[in-house]
């Protein structure tokens, strides 16, 4: 394919890997903001998004009503677990950040041998409700000036297409409830100080728990949207926790505009890359890139002093 | 006297795992060895992560560049064992004085991503050098070449001493380093860093000295592992293999030198013994993991010494 | 939640009662004086067999057809009176698809459970972490993995592979049929594993052998999740694309290689991994009629079904479209599965072939089977008859090449044994037992 095309396909493709990937994000930023753990089964939620997309879709008999549904119902399951879980064992070790951590293994295995037992080892795949493929043009300067041409292999899917729509509004929600409502405020309120929020009669624990709750949901959200473009397995969490941590730190702690710059940052330059390398080295490059920012710029692109 | 008892108790464990050499079952004679390299292994983290309350999720890449940086001169360059040990830890010495400097120009969260995305690249790295690694699949380290000083390791009780001594060396190495002004300021470190430095310690440097440490010991136990057990694979570079030996630390006890010992070995036992009941373990092992946190905070070694014995190092 | 059948857990719980019951044994035995011990030992107790599976991990779906495949083979065995007239039980230990408990757990068959043979292993680094501690404990060890690892002599003379042909084999094979029949112009992609390079470096040679000529080579890193952006890396003369792809992200491959192609694709020659135990049926998928995958044995009833793969479908409940009988969604490992079988088969013929009676027998059945060489096709060798090399411990088959035509493959050719041959690169013989 020649250059320019490629390039254009490849961002593209940046694109749609960004989008999941903030939405993911933002889930994993608002529990790491406002709670200051690190939540490691966080991954675990995207991968029962995805699950319960299929398990729903699948009971309805597919189709455009069997999507919709999961898209509704996944998100609502997922955070009830979460806050569950919150509630049973987070709240019990007082946040504690190691605590956390092993607490979060602990639940990790659980969510991942639960779905292993229940599910089973497959990828399967959700047909996504609408899939039109999509050729795309590309202007060249012939000898009479420019004109359009339809490359080889230069094409997306109206589905790709509108998981970057949704991922945008549910983003553009999430953006609103936390600075326009008085929920955000409190949530806000929360992430600066805790003690003073409790002071003001702020109820730091249910907070905490609708906190966790959202977080959940936003990456279960995530995997329904994916799940028609990458199918549903039961590991399929561990590499997007990985992706989805490194975003928001790169992001800057707790910015959610940050999450999404780095997620595009992430996403185009893993795209873009690979234009230019071989497959690997191009991961292996885009990764080394996106780790010296971090060493060069330590608070994140859009943070303030980490800690 | 408080010296005294501490060094018996840890002359202790090391007399009992020796004792354990002539009377242990075949199976648990070759698990205990396995536990004693990754509990090294676990113990080159504590340095940096218990001590020094750096966390790092990427210590495989330093286990990684111990075991290639062994396999590898071994399988292209036929060096014998003793030397490629020395490389071995040797590579581990000069990949963590690399990372180090580049990582620890970040602190808390950002300094853990650092170190992740590192050992992420190291891992494909591995993966994109196939023609030498074999990639995922490894190498074999034939039985005849894993002969160090006229001993060979693949006999069970020669490979069950070598891991002992590697251990106990280790051990005693970090017992003798906390102890020293050198680990008293990585403590201080831990617990303030701004109050260490106003004090005139020049912190980066004893942070960048910590995370050598770390990462040689680390790769000291990768080199062991792959001379041990014949084999060097990329899977140990992989992700899980960082979060474990936080996980181990965590569950023994974080700075304390006996923790990362017995949370191996009791991690590898639930495991083992689970899976052997039944075919859901991972699950049994998710939620006893949520019990410890719940019940014994400080991990195995931390509770020791919140209940009954107040000074354990 | 997800809707799952009777026996999708990787083990069942007869296998946990059959665990109980041999610790006890185990117990009771361990507290006999030896000559007692013995003595029992040259009675009619169970020949064990220690089953390294992937029952979690990258390899598990994978695995359940294995322990599937390995358990309507067993129950055969047992019910025609089992071997040398002793009961073979099954011990099976999940190895999560990782070399390090993968040699672990061979340390627990020889150590603990004293199984007599090691067998089962999949995935290549399993079997490369796991191979160097069976040697070392003598435990012969059957893996049915189709690597190269085995004949290339990287491993030792304890490790077998007499059930499946190895990748490098496979792959010369095919070389001549994708230059006649396909094209000369060929771009791989593949993983960026040693199994990817594998298929690399033979093919490769093969079809520059053929007079083909391979014009881009693909290698895609493991945890790759969306492959869009590289298919713009496939140079436009190609006029074959070789794929091989493995783990959870292979239905997506084909997906968005069907997307990015569009109407107008080169020809496409695939291995079966890339869409192993997944329905040809799902969604996205039907741009693949017409092109042409390596089976290692044909998942859809063929017109000209053997009688002994009607009894190997029937005795592991497989319908004719290579699904379970009693849930047709649950697509099988088809076109590997059948090296368990064929393996526990020529463990039967080399314990009896060397009057196995125990653990110190182990060396005499090695050496039993390095004897082999032909396995006509039977009912032990559903697959096609086989011709064993007893010096590399590589076992050679014929293949498969079928075309996608409505939704099933239909097979197009059967390559010879012969055409999988290559020199020797390994004399295990000469080794010391």
């Amino acid at each position: 394919m020649e250059f320019g095309p490629h390039l254009m396909l490849a961002v593209l493709e940046g694109a749609v890997t960004a989008a999941v990937l903030a939405l993911m994000a933002s889930g994993l930023s608002l529990v790491f903001g406002v709670m200051r753990v690190v939540n490691v089964a966080h991954g675990q939620f995207f991968m029962l998004g995805a699950v319960l997309a299929w398990a729903v879709s699948s009971a309805l008999g597919g189709g455009a009503v069997g999507f919709v549904a999961a898209l509704l119902l996944a998100p609502v399951i997922a955070g009830a677990l979460a806050v569950a879980a919150d509630l049973t064992v987070l709240k019990r070790v007082g946040y504690d950040p190691e605590r956390t951590i092993v607490a979060t293994i602990g639940l990790l295995y659980i969510l991942q041998q639960a779905a292993l037992m229940t599910y089973g080892p497959e990828a399967r795949p959700v047909a996504p409700p609408f899939n039109d493929r999509l050729a795309l043009p590309w202007i060249e300067f012939g000898p009479e000036g420019p004109g359009l041409i339809w490359p080889w292999g230069l094409s997306i899917t109206s589905y790709k297409l509108f998981v970057m729509g949704a991922a945008a509004a549910v983003l553009a929600g999430l953006w609103a409830l936390m600075t326009r409502t008085g929920i955000g405020l409190v949530m806000r309120a929360t992430q600066l100080d805790r003690e003073t929020a409790q002071a003001f009669g702020i109820p730091v624990e249910r907070v905490y728990a609708g906190v966790f709750g959202l977080g959940a949901a936003l990456a279960a959200l995530a995997g329904v949207l994916i799940v028609p473009i990458q199918q549903a397995h039961y590991l399929m969490g561990g590499d997007a926790l990985l992706l989805s941590f490194i975003v928001v730190i790169i992001g800057g702690l707790g910015s959610l505009g940050g999450t999404v710059i780095a997620a595009l940052l992430i996403g185009l330059s893993d795209g873009i890359v690979s234009v230019f390398f071989s497959p690997t080295l191009a991961k292996i490059l885009a990764t080394l890139l996106v780790a010296l920012v971090l060493v060069f710029r330590p608070e994140g692109l859009m943070g303030k002093a980490a800690r | 006297m408080r010296g005294g008892r501490l060094i018996g108790l840890h002359l202790g464990l090391v007399a009992v795992l020796f004792a354990l050499n002539f009377v242990l079952p075949a199976y648990s004679h070759g698990t205990v060895a396995r536990v004693m390299v990754l509990a090294t292994y676990a113990m080159g983290y504590n340095i940096l992560f218990g001590y020094t309350g750096l966390l790092s999720l990427g210590h495989a890449m330093f286990f990684a560049a111990g075991m290639y940086g062994l396999a590898m001169p071994m399988t292209h360059l036929g060096l014998g064992a003793g030397p490629a040990l020395l490389t071995g830890i040797g590579s581990a010495a000069v990949l963590s004085l690399g990372v180090g400097l580049l990582a620890l120009r970040t602190r808390g969260v950002a300094f853990m991503i650092v170190t992740l995305m590192f050992s992420q690249a190291a891992w494909l790295t591995i993966l994109l050098a196939g023609r030498w690694t074999r990639g995922d699949e490894g190498v074999v380290i034939p039985q005849a070449d894993r002969m160090l000083l006229g001993l060979d390791l693949s006999d069970p009780s020669t490979r069950y001493l070598a891991a002992l001594a590697l251990f106990s060396a280790v051990l005693f190495g970090t017992l003798w380093l906390v102890r020293q002004p050198i680990g008293r300021v990585l403590v201080a470190i831990r617990e303030n860093e701004d109050r260490a430095e106003l004090l005139g310690y020049d912190t980066f440097r004893h942070k960048l000295g910590a995370v050598v440490l770390s990462g040689t010991v680390s790769g000291a136990a990768g080199a062991a592992y792959g001379l041990f057990f014949g084999y060097a694979g990329a899977s140990f570079a992989e992700t899980h293999y960082s979060i474990f030996p936080l996980l181990w630390v965590l569950l023994g006890g974080a700075g304390t030198v006996i923790g990362p010992f017995l949370g191996t070995l009791f991690m590898f036992y639930l495991i083992d013994l689970t899976s052997g009941l039944t075919p859901a373990y991972m699950l049994v092992a998710g939620v006893a993991l949520v019990l410890l946190t719940l019940f014994a905070p400080q991990g195995l070694a931390g509770e020791i010494r919140r209940r009954w014995w107040r000074g354990l190092p | 939640m997800p809707v799952t059948k009777t026996d999708a857990g990787p083990r069942s719980p007869a296998r946990r009662s059959a665990i109980k019951t041999l610790a006890a044994a185990a117990a009771g035995t361990a507290s006999l004086p030896l000559w007692a011990r013995y003595a029992g030992a040259q009675s009619a107790a169970p020949i064990r067999i220690g089953f390294q599976m992937h029952a979690t991990g990258i390899g598990a779906a994978y695995g359940r057809w294995y322990d599937r495949t390995t358990r309507a083979a067993l129950r055969l065995i047992n019910e025609a009176g089992g071997i040398n007239g002793r009961p073979v039980e099954l011990v099976t230990e999940d190895d999560g698809t990782d070399p390090k408990r993968g040699a672990e757990v061979v340390e627990k068959f020889a150590s603990l459970h004293r199984c007599d043979v090691g067998y089962g292993t999949l995935f290549s680094h399993v079997v490369m972490g796991s191979a160097p501690r069976a040697g070392e404990l003598k435990l012969p060890y059957f893996v049915v993995s189709e690597g190269h690892h085995v004949a290339s002599g990287a491993l030792n003379r304890w490790t077998l592979q007499p059930g499946i042909t190895d990748v490098k084999s496979q792959v010369l094979a095919m070389a001549p049929f994708v230059r006649e029949n396909l094209g000369r112009k060929v771009t791989m992609i593949f993983p960026d594993y040693a199994f990817g390079h594998d298929h690399r470096d033979f093919f490769s040679q093969a079809i520059e052998a053929q007079g083909g000529e391979v014009v881009a080579k693909l290698a895609i890193p493991p945890t790759e999740t969306s492959f869009t952006k590289y298919f713009a890396k496939i140079p436009r003369e190609t006029e074959v694309i070789y794929h091989v792809m493995v783990g959870p992200s292979v239905l997506t491959f084909v997906k968005e290689m069907g997307e990015f192609f569009g109407p107008s694709r080169p020809e496409i020659f695939g291995f079966i991994d890339s869409l192993e135990s997944v329905d040809l049926q799902s969604p996205g998928l039907d741009f693949l009629e017409g092109t042409y995958f390596w089976e290692g044995m044909p998942r859809y009833v063929q017109p000209d079904q053997t009688e002994f793969d009607r009894h190997y479908r029937a005795a592991i409940g497989i319908d004719e479209n290579g699904a379970l009988a009693a849930d047709p969604s649950d697509v099988s490992a088809y076109a590997h599965m059948f090296g368990c079988w064929e393996t526990l088969y020529v463990i039967k013929a080399g314990m009896e072939a060397c009057g196995y009676r125990g653990p110190d027998d182990r060396a005499a059945l090695v050496e039993a089977v390095e004897a082999m060489t032909e396995m006509p096709l039977s009912n032990d060798h559903p697959q096609g008859a086989k011709l064993f090399n007893g010096r590399t411990h590589q076992v050679f088959g014929p293949q498969y090449i079928s075309k996608v035509e409505n939704g099933r493959l239909v097979v197009q050719a059967e390559t010879p044994i012969e055409a999988g041959f290559y020199p020797d690169e390994v004399d295990y013989t000469t080794q010391s037992l």
